[in-house]
């Protein structure tokens, strides 16, 4: 009989090389060890999210994959018809006015579109009180449902002397000007609603980011005499530049995608001038009432997503040094 | 032995029973059946909804092993595609003229011939109207809801107000532009405003002012048919209109509103005179309440040559092809119950002008004859004392209808033509410089490409 203390009765004994070996050994792989160890539990608990990732995004994935190589009117039974498809978009001669259309959007959305949520974010957090308040006026938009904020700024861009717009331009001697009704206008007006409909996301992003940065370096700065452009300049963009590149991506996608604005403001007009790629291809779908051309719709989709695929690869391989400087 | 017997008896007498009603019971439930159908169109006033379900009740009355359920409806090109492709549409739905041939010929509606030959009235149809809704294979795929000619709608009080006889209304373009000018001048409302929208009324709209001067936007039919979009007429129609819009600045600042937003404006006292529909005066009342003084409807002036005519169209009701042959034939008994009885028998055209009555909905409202003559007339005739549309602001239309020379709409892809031409007038109307004739040949092309693609 061997005397042990209680702490060493407490302590496992260790085991010997070889045993070490075999009781760390992995345990086989059997249905039942997998069931034991939770793995059954874990794939319930998976099955409800599979099936519906799987059923309203990877299937509708695959078909359009599919489809884009096929002849279909959903009745009768499709033929495959090979590049048919894409070559039927590239020689659209809607297909250039659309991409043309969607840079314009994103060039106008990034030229003001980007900044304002910076600006304000910015401003907002050198607001000592009601930040709150102002948040939430700036969060606002984002909670009004799209169709109620399009149908609100139909009426502020009625092109009469009596739209909202103009009669506020009218008491500054400026207008009536005919917004949505224009070829040159109807864009712009988009790009401005946009904005206030998105900026709020964007402002919150921002405004987190902000709390990250360290407030002595103001303070430093305040001390050698940098005034705010210069602690903007100096610190905070230096310092939010990944949440910058993230958005400034984020946006870039967005609205090369941008669908709701065109759609319901103008339906592509006037004259095609707000026709956007993802317009273009709901019009392929359904703008015919005798059934749509879904292979057109598909092919021109998968070309979208392999642009944004290809785009957003350079984009980070580009900016990856300077995110991580 | 007494109480035995009894209790046998009491035993057997129970089971037929139990077995009886058992067998009601599956019999009952083996023939029960609901359909939807295409109701009133979104937005619709509560008195208009009302009747509508008073409609649906009787209909269940009659056939208590079918049950209704109707839903919000309205066509328009893109919603029907999306909705036709996702399955989606209610069992009835509703298809313009334009539509119907090329939706049989591809599968897309059910067949209706042997429920169409069951019908006691199915000789008495026009023969035209008929012909709207028989495929290729000669199988009747829809049938008739209404039938329309373009019309003239203007607005009595704006009339008064800029100073103009409300019951003369324009009888030629000329007029129709100087009534529009002077609209404008005196009461500061458009004078004349047309659809413009990119959903193909834009298109529709100027088919019909160029049907009015004399000209056609195809030649020939099928596939073989030949685009005419860039004829002198399309181009001396789309140069009024650019005087009208640019000189005569008689036709507002917003040429976006498509066909229920222009109804919605005109009911708003805010459109001097449009184009539209002779039926859409239903619209009128059931979704904006419109006040019938201010209601006035005329022909569209046709021009003084051989070829111009009014544009005319339809609505007809169709059936979904996934329906079994227990709900096709439920929703043709709908059918002919919603959409026929009211014109072939005298009984339904009463019970249902009552209905529309103790609703305040339209009575009487100008339409074309969806069977013969004869038939038309004898309608007319039963629903007259309930008529309570204003018939009299409608005169220079009744009068000056049958005289007009009836077209109908382009036949070989019909939405396609329309929307080749929507650019065109979205361009007259929002650019004063635009090139008319190259835009046309531009829309031609488009048009000619669809036709001989059959889309």
């Amino acid at each position: 009989m061997t005397l042990t203390t209680v702490d060493q009765a407490r302590e496992p004994a260790l085991p010997s090389k070889r045993g070490l070996s075999r009781s760390y050994a992995r345990p086989r792989r059997t249905p039942l060890n997998w069931v034991r160890g939770g793995g059954l539990a874990a794939f319930l608990f998976l099955l409800p999210l599979l099936f519906v990732f799987g059923a309203f995004s990877w299937y509708p994935i695959v078909r359009t994959a599919i489809m884009a190589f096929q002849h279909t009117n959903l009745v009768e039974a499709p033929t495959w018809v090979g590049f048919q498809n894409f070559a039927a978009v590239w020689h659209d001669p809607l297909f250039p006015v659309a991409v043309r259309n969607t840079a314009y959007f994103a060039f106008l959305a990034l030229i003001f579109g980007y900044p304002i949520p910076l600006v304000a974010a910015v401003l907002m957090s050198e607001v000592r009180k009601r930040r709150g308040l102002y948040s939430v006026l700036a969060f606002l938009p984002v909670v009004i449902p799209p169709v109620v904020g399009v149908l609100l700024w139909k009426t502020f861009y009625d092109a009469s002397s009596l739209g909202v717009f103009n009669t506020i331009l009218h008491w500054v001697g400026l207008g009536p000007y005919p917004w949505l009704q224009s070829q040159q206008w109807a864009m712009p007006s988009l790009v401005l609603y946009s904005t206030w409909a998105n900026a709020g996301a964007t402002i919150i992003i921002y405004l987190a980011a902000l709390i990250g940065v360290n407030p002595e370096l103001y303070e430093a700065a305040s001390v050698d005499g940098a005034g705010l452009l210069r602690k903007v300049w100096h610190i905070t963009l230096p310092q939010i530049r990944g949440v910058l590149l993230v958005t400034l991506i984020l946006q870039i996608i967005g609205t090369a995608q941008v669908f709701l604005e065109p759609y319901l403001f103008t339906d592509g007009g006037p004259v095609h001038s707000t026709l956007t790629v993802m317009l273009l291809i709901y019009n392929y779908a359904f703008g015919n009432s005798l059934g749509g051309n879904y292979g057109m719709a598909t092919a021109l989709s998968l070309m979208l997503a392999g642009f944004l695929v290809v785009f957003s690869l350079v984009y980070l391989r580009a900016t990856r040094s300077w995110s991580t400087r | 032995m007494k109480s035995i017997r009894i209790a046998m008896i009491v035993a057997v007498a129970v089971l037929l029973g139990v077995v009886a009603s058992t067998a009601a019971g599956s019999t009952r439930s083996a023939k029960k059946v609901t359909i939807s159908v295409a109701s009133l169109i979104p937005g619709s006033t509560p008195e208009a909804i009302k009747q509508f379900n008073a409609q649906v009740a009787e209909f269940e009355k009659k056939y208590p092993t079918i049950t209704v359920k109707p839903v919000e409806y309205q066509w328009t090109a893109p919603t029907f595609a999306a909705k036709l492709a996702a399955g989606t549409l209610p069992t009835v739905f509703e298809v313009p003229f334009t539509d119907a041939r090329t939706l049989g010929d591809n599968g897309q509606l059910a067949n209706l011939t042997p429920y169409f030959k069951k019908l006691s009235y199915h000789k008495k149809y026009n023969k035209a109207v008929l012909a709207e809704g028989t495929d290729a294979k000669g199988q009747i795929i829809a049938l008739p809801k209404g039938a329309y000619a373009q019309a003239l709608h203007y607005n009595r009080a704006l009339f008064k107000q800029a100073g103009l006889n409300p019951s003369k209304p324009p009888t030629t373009w000329g007029q129709i532009r100087k009534d529009a000018r002077i609209i404008t001048q005196k009461t500061g409302k458009p004078g004349y405003v047309e659809m413009a929208k990119n959903d193909n009324t834009a298109g529709w709209i100027l088919t019909t002012l160029v049907y009015s001067l004399g000209g056609r936007m195809e030649k020939g039919i099928g596939t073989h048919a030949k685009a005419t979009l860039n004829n002198k007429y399309t181009v001396q129609g789309l140069k009024m209109l650019k005087t009208m819009r640019w000189t005569d600045n008689s036709m507002g600042s917003n040429f976006d509103l498509g066909w229920s937003d222009i109804n919605q404006a005109f009911a708003a006292g805010q459109v001097g005179m449009y184009i539209s529909g002779s039926d859409v005066y239903t619209n009128l009342v059931q979704a904006y309440n419109v006040n019938p003084s201010i209601y006035g409807l005329t022909t569209i002036p046709l021009a003084k040559n051989k070829t111009a005519g009014v544009l005319g169209g339809g609505t007809l009701a169709a059936v979904s092809p996934k329906v079994n042959n227990t709900q096709l034939s439920a929703a043709m008994k709908w059918i002919s119950f919603f959409y026929e009885q009211p014109l072939v028998s005298k009984k339904q055209a009463i019970r249902n002008a009552k209905t529309l009555v103790a609703n305040k909905q339209p009575v009487g409202v100008p339409a074309l004859p969806l069977f013969n003559h004869k038939q038309y007339n004898l309608a007319n005739s039963w629903i007259k004392p309930y008529i309570n549309v204003p018939l009299g602001h409608m005169k220079p239309f009744l009068n000056g209808i049958f005289k007009q020379k009836l077209i109908p709409e382009p036949e070989a892809s019909t939405q396609s033509v329309y929307n080749a031409l929507n650019a065109v007038v979205e361009s007259v109307l929002t650019n004063q410089n635009t090139n008319v004739q190259q835009m046309l040949q531009q829309a031609n092309a488009q048009a000619q490409a669809a036709i001989e693609q059959g889309s």
